[in-house]
């Protein structure tokens, strides 16, 4: 039996208030609020944290192979899912690959690994821009989600995959020129139609393929880029008994590439069990999958879920989230750039940067972070200690107005984590009132700066989440 | 194996200092020359007379050739020493143990920092490639953790620790007042220093040292020989030196309300003097003032108060002009700023100066015949730290 085993979606914690970018400009009022990933993401840390809470959910399956897929990556030539497969500490035997560029290139991963005979973990990620004031910047959201796809060998499966079909056409509906920032769509109404007829044509191939008739489908999935067209699918599809699930408009706004992915992570949190759940991608073509629900979720209620995440945030102004987006040249730091990171330098250190994996002694409390240097004591702190996981406690903290930061100013804690082990270290997703000492934290993957194009990657600590508590995971 | 110093071997026979301050005129290669100069002339000798310098400096040159290219010096040993906010100290460590050894006659220590051309406000130090997982915080702000963690410790309410370190930089200021080469040579109150916005963490910007360019030399020989060039010379009663293993970033045991390596290079500068009260015995001392709370957490490390009590000796002036044990009666880094190189060599000037009663309208009753110098580079958890103590009378 094939299907999803595991799932994760990761919503950045900001919000922008879409009222905020009318007043701003001098246009009209919007409504809502749409995620915004901070100064110290991108798509592969988003990446990182849905991955993470999907292997979570899998406890001891491993995937065989890792693709993510963004239409906004941190990097073009060199393979940004490496980063990830780095940060997770997966094996080297497992192949990591971006598969990115369009939206529907996830969608097309997904289906390769649920048609596929080996274990894929497929991550997606989107921020999602465009011109100031404009309706991409308005309805999109920022955000990760990531499917374990895998059988009964590799863990229980949560959702049963039964069958998919697709539609594939080239036409013109959205597109955006190498090193551009926004997109440009073509009449909205012309995509509409196209992906209406598409949409029919996967949808009616899909159920054949699933063996199933439409009024078996209790959740009705519709991602899309183009509003409308979902819109108008939802009603021609949904039979009387569907539910159609929330696109999180409102308050998240469309996250592209993620986007699919997503929505399945939420149906599944809410699926009945034995339920179907359809997913229909619109993206360049068409694709609809079908699913059966295995065991309810909510009858064992997790953390982190799409709705915990969904109701969270904390809202950033306008000017702040154009600074964010380079939209809106502000006076850096009056420091010194901050220097590239050396490349083999990050290589021999690759356990360290980009997994936190410290060392200690056999069976001891010792934890030393970075880790002890072979031969100083030889033998004596050999043991890896894997510390992503684990939550510390701020011991004391400052916060620095005069250090670089793309975002000033740095809130820095000394933490002592749970079980041994301590590391200054900086925080995120905090305002500088709002630690303490005593405040309960864990680990988080981040950026901490860029030169010459190179991205520095590592490790900060975000107090604990409120939808989470110190028994979760 | 054994640590045993080298006390009454060797003596200061002649020192020269720039003033500190914003040199937009003159490079390293003029300040260093004009410190060296003033201190050659203050023993009574000439560039010949010298057989090996040791240059410190930490940011604003490679090399030996630092100092031998602008003075012309030729056939001679000169090397460049580095080791952070130490360096200048360190430079006369070496230079004192080569005269020790006896493989020359006289040698030179010579420290400058070239530290305004960066075009940054503080100091920025060159950055070695890396894997960039390291801090990248200010040092304020490195230090600024001290502050809740002392207070916590021992009780202090934070409205008073604030004004702890208030006094700390205002005695300082105003003993910079009474000095021609400080940079800073103004009066700043007390409720001043607590009406400014902080920086990092509770450290105001009047918290903080400032930074400068300088220069200061030292000229060293055998003790024996020392009356040859001076009626008046300083001996070294001590050079103790500690690298941290950095072990206080990752030791849950660390609570910041102390200096280890600068607590253990004071033990072992004590062993090597005989000091077993610095309290009593020192005249006076000049200590790494890079933040108020470093003052504060210094004068506990190095024995001037118990552990806890340091705050309330502040608060009682102990530390003052006209206290029981002054500390950084030149105005300190508060006052002159931090040219890293220089430093060092600056404090030891200021025992110079007062050790042979030149110190003017500064001059201290220096009775008790010894001064202490106390540099540190890094932070709380991973420090270097360079103790020299030196004393009017051989014995």
């Amino acid at each position: 039996m094939k299907g999803i085993i595991g799932h994760g979606a990761y919503l950045p914690r900001w919000r922008l208030e879409r009222g905020s970018i009318g007043a701003t400009l001098g246009t009209g009022a919007g409504k809502g609020r749409r995620s915004v990933a901070s100064y110290d993401e991108d798509t592969t840390t988003m990446a990182v944290e849905a991955a993470r809470l999907a292997l979570r959910s899998a406890p001891g399956a491993s995937p065989s192979s890792l693709w993510f897929s963004t239409t906004t990556p941190a990097y073009l030539d060199k393979t940004n899912a490496t980063t990830i497969h780095a940060a997770l500490r997966l094996d080297r035997h497992v192949l990591a690959a971006d598969a990115g560029g369009a939206v529907r290139s996830g969608v097309a991963v997904l289906r390769s690994a649920l048609e596929g005979s080996s274990s894929a973990l497929v991550v997606a990620a989107d921020i999602r821009g465009g011109l100031a004031g404009g309706p991409d910047e308005s309805a999109g959201g920022d955000g990760a989600a990531a499917l374990f796809v895998g059988s009964e060998n590799d863990g229980p499966v949560v959702a049963e995959y039964l069958g998919s079909a697709g539609a594939t056409e080239e036409f013109l509906d959205r597109w955006r020129a190498p090193g551009d920032t926004a997109s440009k769509v073509w009449e909205e109404r012309y995509g509409e139609g196209r992906y209406l007829e598409l949409g029919q044509s996967a949808w009616k191939d899909g159920l054949k393929a699933a063996g199933i008739a439409p009024e078996e489908v209790a959740d009705l999935v519709i991602a899309s880029l183009h509003g409308r067209a979902v819109r108008a699918l939802s009603r021609g599809l949904a039979s009387s008994t569907t539910n159609v699930v929330p696109t999180l408009d409102g308050h998240i706004g469309c996250t592209g590439a993620a986007h699919p992915f997503l929505l399945l992570s939420s149906a599944l949190e809410n699926a009945a069990a034995g339920a179907v759940i359809a997913l229909l991608c619109l993206a360049d073509g068409a694709d609809a999958f079908f699913f059966r629900v295995n065991a309810a979720e909510s009858s064992t209620p997790r953390a982190r879920t799409v709705a915990s995440q969904e109701a969270q945030g904390r809202v950033v102004p306008y000017g702040k989230y154009l600074a964010w987006r380079n939209q809106l040249r502000v006076e850096p730091p009056r420091r010194p750039d901050p220097a590239r990171v050396s490349a083999p330098a990050a290589g021999r250190s690759a356990d360290w940067k980009f997994g936190f994996v410290g060392s200690r002694a056999p069976g001891s409390s010792e934890v030393r972070l970075p880790p002890a240097v072979p031969g100083a004591d030889p033998g004596v702190m050999a043991d890896p200690a894997p510390m992503a996981e684990v939550r510390g406690t701020v011991v004391t903290f400052t916060v620095d107005r005069l250090a670089y930061s793309p975002s000033p100013p740095i809130v820095f804690a000394v933490v002592d984590f749970d079980g041994g082990g301590r590391l200054p270290i900086e925080l995120t997703d905090v305002a500088p009132d709002e630690v303490s000492i005593g405040t309960r934290v864990e680990m988080t993957f981040r950026r901490l700066s860029e030169a010459d194009g190179i991205v520095n990657y590592f490790w900060k600590a975000r107090p604990l989440a409120a939808d989470v508590n110190e028994g979760d995971a | 194996m054994g640590s045993h110093g080298i006390k009454d071997k060797v003596a200061i026979v002649g020192m020269g200092c720039t003033r500190f301050t914003e040199h937009w005129d003159k490079g390293a290669d003029l300040l260093a020359v004009e410190a060296v100069n003033d201190a050659f002339a203050s023993a009574g000798i000439d560039k010949a007379s010298v057989d090996a310098y040791w240059l410190g400096t930490a940011l604003s040159g490679a090399s030996g050739m630092t100092l031998s290219k602008p003075l012309e010096l030729t056939g001679k040993p000169v090397v460049r020493v580095e080791n952070m906010c130490a360096t200048g100290a360190e430079s006369l460590r070496q230079a004192a143990y080569a005269v020790a050894c006896g493989a020359y006659d006289v040698a030179a220590a010579v420290g400058v920092e070239k530290a305004k051309d960066s075009g940054y406000q503080g100091l920025n130090a060159f950055p070695i490639p890396n894997d960039g997982t390291a801090r990248t915080l200010t040092a304020a702000a490195m230090f600024s953790m001290a502050v809740p963690a002392y207070a916590k410790k021992y009780s202090v309410d934070p409205a008073e620790m604030k004004r702890v370190l208030a006094e700390i930089g205002s005695k300082n200021h105003a003993n910079g007042v009474r000095n021609e080469r400080a940079q800073f040579r103004k009066n700043v109150s007390v409720d001043e220093i607590l009406a400014m916005p902080t920086v990092a963490g509770e450290l105001t910007v009047m918290d903080c040292a400032g930074v400068a360019d300088g220069a200061a030399a030292a000229i060293v020989v055998r003790a024996e020989d020392a009356h040859r060039y001076t009626d008046h010379p300083i001996y070294i009663k001590a050079l103790s030196s500690v690298a941290g293993d950095g072990g206080g970033l990752s030791d849950p045991g660390y609570d910041y309300t102390t200096f280890r390596e600068s607590a253990d290079c004071a033990r072992e500068a004590y062993a090597q003097a005989g000091i077993t009260d610095p309290r009593r015995e020192l005249a006076m001392a000049q200590v790494h003032d890079c933040f108020t709370i470093t003052e504060l957490i210094l004068c506990e490390d190095l024995g001037f108060a118990e552990r806890g009590a340091a705050w309330k000796d502040v608060l009682s002036g102990a530390f003052a002009m006209d206290g029981d044990l002054p500390v950084n009666t030149d105005g300190g880094l508060k006052s002159f700023g931090h040219p890293v190189g220089a430093s060092g060599l600056r404090m030891i000037f200021e025992c110079w100066l007062q050790l042979r009663g030149e110190a003017g309208d500064r001059q201290l009753d220096t009775e008790r015949g010894l001064a202490l110098t106390h540099n540190l580079g890094g932070y709380p958890g991973e420090m270097v730290s360079c103790i020299t103590v030196l004393g009017r009378h051989l014995g």
